[in-house]
């Protein structure tokens, strides 16, 4: 007990407390900005009430028992100016917050895409080169990345408190969130949704280096095939090539340039062939057939696990897309 | 104690936090309407989850809904709304101060319709699902299309109906009281509002019912051509 | 009211019989249909809960005065946040004020002689009381660790917890708040004395009548959606288990339905009783009547819209945040109306500053920095910092003890000496309250930096540069539970021992003053006529009797 206490007062004495994280990425200022603003109204607020009613409460103390306080009329014009004032305040703060948030939202077309794995208790990643980690991620500086994220059992959530980025991880479907890293460093990887035992040590590092450092750590890894190659292995085992390569006359749609284009299934609506399509595609094949084809797909539910799953998307990918090629 | 006394004589029911009948009458209906506007909520989360997974999986869903014999769903709509006819004219007949003979028959006859529901629904519905293997968690052997997306189907299927089933078991209960209470001569003309109230429980008891109907048994064109 | 005030200077030490004294024995307790008891019998429960769910925030800030966690293994760690959380939102918040102070003074304030259904009363406790033992049982059986969130699947697939007894709890507490709110609405509505118009009704009422609209049209959402996670944890039906087309966001949606509204159930009832201290402390009319009033149903109404700022980073489409970030700044402004009203009713006041008018400052106080920390995260850009940080752990906390538990405390000694009759020591009762808002402050506000800083909530084990705020925070933890713990003594004390309290000792305004302490069973001798607006203290302020 004495230790830690010791250990408190000496820190405190340091003044070794964090206030703020590392401003780390792209984004991270603009947040900082906008985190102050708010700081700023916050305390602007508080003060004021503190004050005014410190005041009040020495000038109007109770003098006697029987005094009788004169009678003061509400007033319109005060109501509505503490609606309308407070009104104006918060459109501005929704403006500004809004626009930042859709700026952050899409992630440039020159991302480089990473494939994130959640599970109890552990963050899975992949590098399209084909690296794979653990509970580390290793980026280049300035080079916006792409997260696609699932979570093979209950729901995570992505959080680099240095990046200002955090996104749910979800089962069954795919989420991505995109940093540029401004910092080389080394920056904490949280969970940040409750997923059980070992929730708080679902953790990990992302360390941002310089290209060559990060072209060094690529090559000094295990030789290992790129995920779209291992994708492309997946493809041959399970002989999806039987019915979707060019020469089996045409008895399921081809997958070259598939990705990215806006396809019609077969219950009438549009949909843009993306990661979950080609998911719920290959699991439950008859829910979103496209084209003219018959459904003679089988589903391969439980037979592909997350990881596969990325692999033979990324081999999708690597086919062509209407959006840009692959390879960059 | 001694209120109770000033308040002098007033009919059998009526009681001393009130100050006069008329705000006792209003009272119970305005709780009645609130408690039904809870009931609309308690059921509306269901219909909302029912609605959003038919969006997600319709062709699952009417698969699961052709399992369903609407011949029994139909019938049961029609004993149902029998049941709020004579409810209502249980309810005319101690408004107009008819013989209390009269109020029980129609109780009674609302009830036997509660009654036929129920057994049509246990007998003919919830048995042969049982025997056909269409229950889940409890009795499960369907192996058709979209297992995944009729098992949910019956999910809500049995979720809804189970709970709708439970309001005409508490609705059976407060008939049976009612019964009771007007063979003991406990209403008249000026005072009917236990009648009056559980009366709107049972109409919206049959409401439900009468969407449960459609949302359940009537999805995906179950005759085509028709 | 003007026959109430010649009773005004009657002796304080009144005899009779009241409602303590009409019978004795615990059948007469147990059985009966009066609101002051039922109310006395909320009172005991959920001052019981409270203390559950307190001893498990201690045990909890214990363990983090240690990074790698001083006392407990994680799992323990998450069985004792999901205890607190579950305990203190569903079994001592919600039920707080409307179920003890808004039971006791409902009937009292309007000139009825008791709520609508009585039994309907006695029955909501008694549900209640079954939804408390299943809680109680869960916890007693090992606990639960999924958070008072529940969120599947983890809740309905991978916990190996007592799940279903918990979600059972819920459920079935559920009921005892919709019968509640209604009684309160039909009584509001029909039992009103002669007079009592809309626009004289004290504001406590009108904030008991929104927190009532919310029980009524939110709680069956929250039993339905609980009593389908028992299903899904039972039968595996896949309602909201991703692997065979359910999905666990649907949860998410219905949950926060409810409990984004519940966290207004908590707030409102406060907000209640903070305008009748201000007013009574400082014998002033409040200011702006009718906005304070009409700001507590704008905020229930408002509260309805605003569910999805708590999944702003569930991946939902950024049109949905855009609406529900600007409807969730929206709901500030009723609350901004209302601290802004209070303030000013202050002005030329006569304030003195007895131990209840200590808590309703502190209150405004600290509700302003936990409604202005909202603004944090109903904005989008750093709600995607801020979620599931320990930032939302403080603004919550400043809200609900801050705001709602500071005015609980408040409401219960400003109307401890109608409700038992006798007067508390008001010195000890200071002290008290001020080592409350010392120690809440130490322990939350460190907090807000943690969550900054970006330490996520319900972690048992924590990067080693947190460790000197957590440490503030558990000091901070240590002294409130001692602020908390001084008045049990006291209160306990003063109902044996405590001084005659008369029919009015502070010199309110109000119907319930009118009548004795401890009021009778019937409430008033004779149903008063009521001729003036709420809070009229220029017509009489008269001295403390």
């Amino acid at each position: 007990m004495m230790g830690f206490l010791q250990f408190g007062l000496n820190s405190l004495a340091a003044m070794e407390i964090p206030m703020q994280p590392p401003v780390a990425s792209s984004i991270a200022e603009g947040v900082d900005q906008l985190y102050l603003l708010l700081t700023g109204i916050t305390l602007f607020f508080s003060v004021l009430i503190f004050s005014i009613i410190f005041y009040f409460m020495i000038k109007y103390r109770r003098r006697s028992e029987t005094e009788v306080p004169p009678e003061v009329h509400s007033s319109l014009f005060l109501e509505l100016a503490w609606t309308i004032i407070p009104s104006l305040i918060c459109v501005v703060l929704f403006v500004w917050s809004s626009s930042l948030y859709i700026r952050n939202a899409r992630p440039p077309a020159s991302s480089t895409e990473i494939f994130v794995i959640g599970k109890q208790w552990m963050w899975h990643l992949q590098h399209p080169e084909g690296p794979r980690e653990i509970n580390e991620l290793h980026v280049p500086i300035g080079v916006p990345v792409k997260l696609t994220m699932t979570s093979q059992d209950v729901i995570h959530d992505f959080y680099i408190p240095a990046f200002r980025i955090k996104k749910d991880v979800l089962p069954g479907r795919y989420s991505s969130i995109w940093f540029q890293p401004t910092q080389t460093g080394t920056f904490h990887i949280f969970c940040a949704q409750y997923c059980g035992t070992n929730h708080s040590q679902m953790i990990g590092w992302v360390y941002v280096m310089t290209p060559t450092d990060y072209a060094a750590w690529l090559a000094g890894g295990e030789k290992t095939e790129s995920m779209a190659q291992q994708g492309e292995r997946l493809y041959s085992q399970f002989g999806c090539g039987t019915c979707h390569s060019a020469e089996s006359g045409g008895r399921a749609p081809s997958l070259v340039g598939l990705y990215g284009k806006p396809e019609k299934t077969q219950s009438g609506e549009t949909r843009v062939v993306d990661e979950a399509l080609i998911r719920q595609a290959i699991l439950v094949p008859n829910s979103v057939r496209i084209g003219n084809y018959e459904p003679i797909m089988p589903t391969y539910q439980g037979q592909i696990d997350e990881e596969q799953m990325l692999q033979l998307i990324a081999y999708v990918k690597s086919l062509g897309s209407a959006e840009r090629t692959n390879g960059q | 104690m001694s209120e109770l006394a000033a308040h002098g004589a007033h009919p059998p029911g009526f009681a001393h936090q009130f100050e006069t009948v008329a705000q006792q009458r209003e009272a119970g209906q305005l709780g009645m309407w609130v408690f039904l506007v809870t009931e609309i909520l308690f059921f509306g989360g269901m219909f909302t989850s029912y609605t959003i997974y038919r969006a997600l999986h319709y062709e699952s869903f009417v698969t699961g809904s052709h399992l369903l014999e609407v011949r029994f769903g139909a019938t049961n709509t029609y004993v149902l709304i029998c049941s709020s006819l004579t409810m209502a004219l249980a309810i005319r007949c101690a408004q107009t101060g008819k013989r209390k003979g009269q109020i029980i028959f129609w109780l009674i006859l609302t009830m036997i319709f509660g009654a036929l529901f129920l057994g049509l629904k246990l007998r003919f519905e919830w048995y042969r699902d049982y025997v056909d293997g269409i229950v889940p968690g409890v009795s499960w052997a369907y192996t058709g299309a979209h297992a995944p997306g009729v098992k949910m189907f019956m999910c809500f299927y049995f979720f809804m109906t189970g709970l709708h089933a439970l309001h005409m078991v508490v609705g059976l209960g407060i008939l049976t009281t009612l019964v009771i209470m007007t063979a003991r001569n406990r209403f008249s003309p000026e005072y009917y509002a236990p009648l009056e109230i559980s009366g709107l429980y049972w109409h919206f008891v049959d409401i439900v019912w009468i969407f449960l109907f459609a949302l359940l048994y009537l999805i995906g064109g179950r005759y085509p051509g028709s | 009211m003007s026959t109430a005030i010649a009773d005004l200077h009657e002796p304080p030490a009144e005899s009779g019989v009241n409602y303590l004294n009409a019978n004795y024995g615990i059948k007469s307790w147990l059985l009966t249909l009066d609101h002051k008891r039922i109310a006395l019998l909320y009172l005991g429960s959920i001052t019981i809960m409270f203390i559950v769910g307190g001893v498990a925030a201690v045990l909890m800030r214990l363990h983090l005065v240690e990074p790698q966690g001083a006392l407990f293994e994680p799992e323990t760690y998450n069985k004792l946040f999901s205890t607190h959380g579950i305990i203190m939102v569903f079994f001592f918040l919600v039920p707080s004020i409307p179920a003890t102070l808004g039971n006791f003074l409902i009937p009292l304030m309007i000139g009825a002689r008791d709520v609508a259904f009585p039994k309907l009363n006695l029955l909501s406790w008694y549900v209640f009381i079954t939804g408390a033992c299943f809680a109680l049982y869960a916890t007693l059986s090992g606990g639960v660790d999924t958070g008072w969130t529940f969120y599947p699947p983890y809740s309905s697939l991978y916990s190996h917890t007592n799940v279903v007894a918990v979600a059972l709890g819920v459920f079935i507490a559920g009921f005892s708040s919709i019968l509640t709110g209604l009684n309160f609405i039909v009584t509001i509505h029909k039992m009103r004395a002669p007079g009592m118009t809309w626009f004289r009704l004290p504001l406590f009422i009108w904030a008991m009548y929104a927190t009532s609209l919310i029980f009524v049209l939110g709680t069956p959402v929250i039993a339905i959606t609980v009593f389908l996670l028992g299903l899904e944890r039972i039968l595996h039906v896949g309602i909201f288990d991703p692997s065979v087309g359910g999905d666990p966001l649907l949860f998410q949606h219905l949950f926060w339905f409810y409990s984004h509204p519940a966290v207004y159930i908590m707030i409102l009832p406060g907000m209640g009783v903070v305008s009748e201290l201000v007013t009574a402390f400082s014998r002033k009319k409040i200011f702006g009547y009718s906005f304070v009033a009409f700001s507590s149903l704008s905020i229930a109404v408002i509260s309805f819209v605003v569910w999805g700022h708590h999944m702003f980073v569930t991946g939902q489409s950024i049109y949905a945040g855009l609406v529900f970030s600007v409807l969730s700044f929206l709901v500030a402004i009723p609350s901004a109306v209302k601290v802004f009203n209070w303030t000013a009713t202050l002005y030329k006041g006569s304030i003195s500053y007895e131990a209840p008018m200590l808590y309703a400052l502190g209150f405004i106080g600290l509700f302003t920095i936990g409604g202005l920390t909202g603004l944090f995260l109903a904005s989008l850009a750093t709600d995607v910092h801020l979620n599931g940080t320990y930032f939302i752990v403080a603004h919550f906390h400043y809200v609900m003890v801050g705001g709602a538990v500071m005015a609980f405390m408040g409401g219960i000694h400003f109307w401890w000496p109608k409700i038992t009759g006798r007067l508390y020591p008001d010195y000890w009762a200071r002290i008290a309250a001020a080592i409350v808002f010392v120690g809440f402050n130490l322990t939350f506000f460190p907090q807000f930096i943690l969550g900054y800083a970006g330490m996520p909530r319900r972690y048992a084990i924590y990067p080693a540069e947190f460790q000197v705020l957590n440490v503030m925070s558990s000091a901070g933890a240590s002294i409130l539970g001692v602020g908390y713990l001084i008045p049990l003594i006291y209160l306990t004390w003063s109902m044996r021992y405590g001084k005659p309290a008369g029919r009015n000792p502070w010199g309110a305004k109000g119907l319930e003053w009118t009548t004795l302490s401890p009021p009778p069973t019937e409430n008033f001798e004779e149903i008063p006529i009521v001729t003036e607006d709420a809070y009229e203290y220029l017509v009489a302020g008269g001295p403390r009797v």
